[in-house]
């Protein structure tokens, strides 16, 4: 294989890796605790390196968990104080711990491979170089075999906990009434998210992971409105971020992390103006056309009210609707335009008048009132 | 007889602020009562006492003789319609079928059986065209719907309501009453977490009077007594009393204009 094309494979595996736990962070309003836990790892995996002296050992995959684990749990604690909320408490928690990191990096760890420029950026560009060999057979790249592993391993709990964590997402409270421990549920997907998280920034750096696990899950919640498409998709538009990020790092010759995440942006960005129902354009036409609909009711109810009153000739007129509405004079002329296109109304002489679906439009606005 | 649900020395505090001192409350099987009381007063905090959602500081609570744990199947609980996020990505049938996962247990999914008990769960509440309609677009007291069918599809023998009533509009209120008669006629009992004393007398036959300590329980004809709600709401209620031909003689409730009491508005 060649190593453009193993870069390519790296990144979309990490990519359908993070959006799994991502889609569940997401749905439970928790997308910085992933900000926080991809850089508090990181000291998991210095205290690891400085136990057993060296950067592959499946130590420092369990000393990142544990910090993981453990930022969730200072997070926790601090917001139960009641002195400080979620937000701030996270952004007490994780400089912390990841000050903590760097400083012993670079004071005890400055000749190892394990900078910290690499932590935030990650270098997708070398990881094909680094493989990944057992029983004198080369299984591909190092970040390609635990990225294949974490999105299995991710798969395979979604897959066998999805009814769990759909519930303890969406109703915590009957989770733990119906017996199914909602704070495991948590602890192991903060766990998971972990695994994920140091599992992935070794190839991809933390901010990518962040952009992986948060953006295309948000995205994907623009789009749809059932749980198993939003984690669906938000994988396809993981992958695809990470794919045309990689082009477009080819084509600016950039970094290639920085233009994956620049695309999950770009991907969500799409999403937030196209999306058929939520998106801002399909908002902003349905806004039009209701201030056109209830404009047409309130002219129709107009018109309905005065109808056959003597007052009639001089409230249904058109030139004068504008000044009993209080509308603007060309709004008003243009309603009565679209109404009458529609049926709704006639026009003789600046007298208006009401067909039989004017006056049935009119009295539905009753009926939903 | 067995009691339904057994409260006893109940107290429960957040940090060392009490919340509830020392209540006891036993009910028997078949009975719907209503849990009264002001803001603060601890109805909520009890039933998730109960359900062992919060962990009391002192006494016990008991189901049918035994503690929750061993009783969960045969416990349904509606919690505030407010305590979920209604934008999550799932459907109206999805829901339901949430009330069936205690009886799955861990890793069994819900198949065919499970979706027709949930169909059925939702024709009795009405809204049995709305299955595959998302959650987020449905009205509050179709939300309130929705939520009482989940608990109806986990046919339970005790029944937990936290403010079923709050923002639903009358047709709602008149249907969940029907359910809960229902419930009532098949055996079953229900606590419900209820806002407007006016219609204690009439919705329910047991009432528990609750202001921190327990100010009364039993049946509404016994405690619910203008003595009794005085003492539960402090100075902040004014009686007019009425006799409502049940022969139940409890007073009509009104607020004092001077007050507009939070017990009502809330």
């Amino acid at each position: 294989m060649s190593p453009q094309l193993e870069v390519q494979l790296i990144a979309a595996v990490v990519a359908a890796g993070c959006a799994i736990p991502g889609v569940f962070l997401v749905l439970r309003r928790m997308a910085m605790m992933s900000d926080a836990i991809s850089h508090t790892v990181l000291l998991g995996i210095v205290l690891g390196f400085f136990l057993t002296g060296s950067l592959d050992s499946p130590l420092l995959m369990l000393g990142a968990v544990l910090t993981g684990v453990l930022t969730v749990s200072l997070v926790e604690l601090l917001q139960r104080t009641g002195l400080v909320k979620e937000d701030s408490a996270i952004g007490l928690v994780f400089p912390a711990l990841f000050s903590i990191a760097v400083i012993l990096i670079s004071r005890f760890a400055g000749n190892v491979h394990l900078d910290t420029h690499i932590v935030l950026a990650g270098e997708l560009a070398f990881a094909p170089f680094e493989r990944f060999e057992l029983f004198g057979i080369d299984w591909g790249a190092r970040a390609l075999v635990t990225g294949a592993a974490i999105l299995l391993l991710n798969l395979v709990l979604v897959l066998v906990f999805y009814k769990e964590l759909k519930l303890a997402t969406f109703d915590a409270a009957l989770a733990a009434t119906l017996g199914f421990a909602p704070a495991l549920l948590h602890y192991g997907l903060m766990t998971v998210v972990s695994l994920t998280a140091v599992g992935a920034f070794d190839a991809v750096g933390s901010v990518l992971v962040i952009a992986l696990m948060i953006v295309p899950p948000a995205t994907a919640y623009l789009l749809t409105d059932r749980l198993p498409r939003m984690l669906g998709f938000s994988m396809l538009i993981g992958i695809a971020s990470a794919q045309t990020g990689y082009w477009l790092a080819q084509a600016l010759d950039g970094s290639i992390a920085g233009a994956m995440a620049t695309m999950t942006g770009v991907f969500f960005g799409l999403a937030l103006l196209f999306a058929p129902q939520r998106g801002l354009i399909a908002a902003a036409l349905r806004h039009g056309r209701q201030r056109w609909e209830f404009a047409q009711q309130m002219l129709t109810l107009h018109l309905l009210n005065h109808e056959g009153t003597p007052d009639a000739t001089e409230e249904n007129r058109a030139v004068t609707l504008a000044q009993h509405l209080r509308w603007q004079a060309d709004f008003a002329a243009q309603v009565v335009r679209r109404a009458e296109a529609a049926g709704l109304v006639r026009h003789d002489s600046g007298l208006l008048t009401l067909t039989d679906s004017g006056r049935q439009h009119a009295q539905q606005a009753f009926v939903r009132g | 007889m067995q009691h339904a649900i057994d409260v006893t020395d109940l107290t429960v505090a957040y940090q060392d602020k009490p919340v509830l001192w020392d209540v006891d409350v036993s009910m028997p099987p078949g009975v719907l009562m209503a849990v009264v009381g002001p803001n603060g007063a601890g109805k909520t905090t009890m039933i998730k006492a109960i359900l062992g959602l919060v962990r009391p500081a002192a006494g016990q609570t008991l189901i049918y003789g035994k503690p929750y744990r061993e009783q969960r199947k045969a416990v349904g609980y509606v919690p505030q319609r407010g305590s979920v996020d209604w934008d999550f990505p799932t459907t109206v049938l999805d829901v339901v079928l949430m009330g069936r996962y205690g009886s799955l247990g861990w890793f069994r999914q819900p198949g065919k059986h499970e979706r027709a008990q949930a169909l059925a769960a939702l024709e009795k509440v009405g809204m049995a065209q709305f299955a595959s309609r998302q959650i987020s677009q449905l009205s509050g007291g179709q939300q309130q719907r929705v939520f009482l069918a989940r608990a109806l599809v986990q046919d339970a023998q005790v029944y937990f309501m936290d403010e079923p009533f709050v923002g639903v509009d009358a047709v709602t209120e008149r249907a969940i009453v029907g359910l809960l008669q229902e419930l009532r006629a098949a055996g079953k009992t229900v606590v419900v977490v209820h806002h407007d004393l006016q219609t204690v007398p009439e919705y329910f036959d047991w009432v528990t009077l609750l202001n921190v300590q327990k100010i009364a329980s039993g049946p509404v004809a016994e405690v619910f007594t203008e003595e009794n709600l005085r003492r539960t709401y402090g100075g902040r209620v004014a009686f007019l009393s009425r006799d409502d031909g049940t022969g139940s003689g409890p007073a009509l409730v009104l607020p004092t204009p001077a007050k507009q009491s939070s017990a009502f508005t809330d």
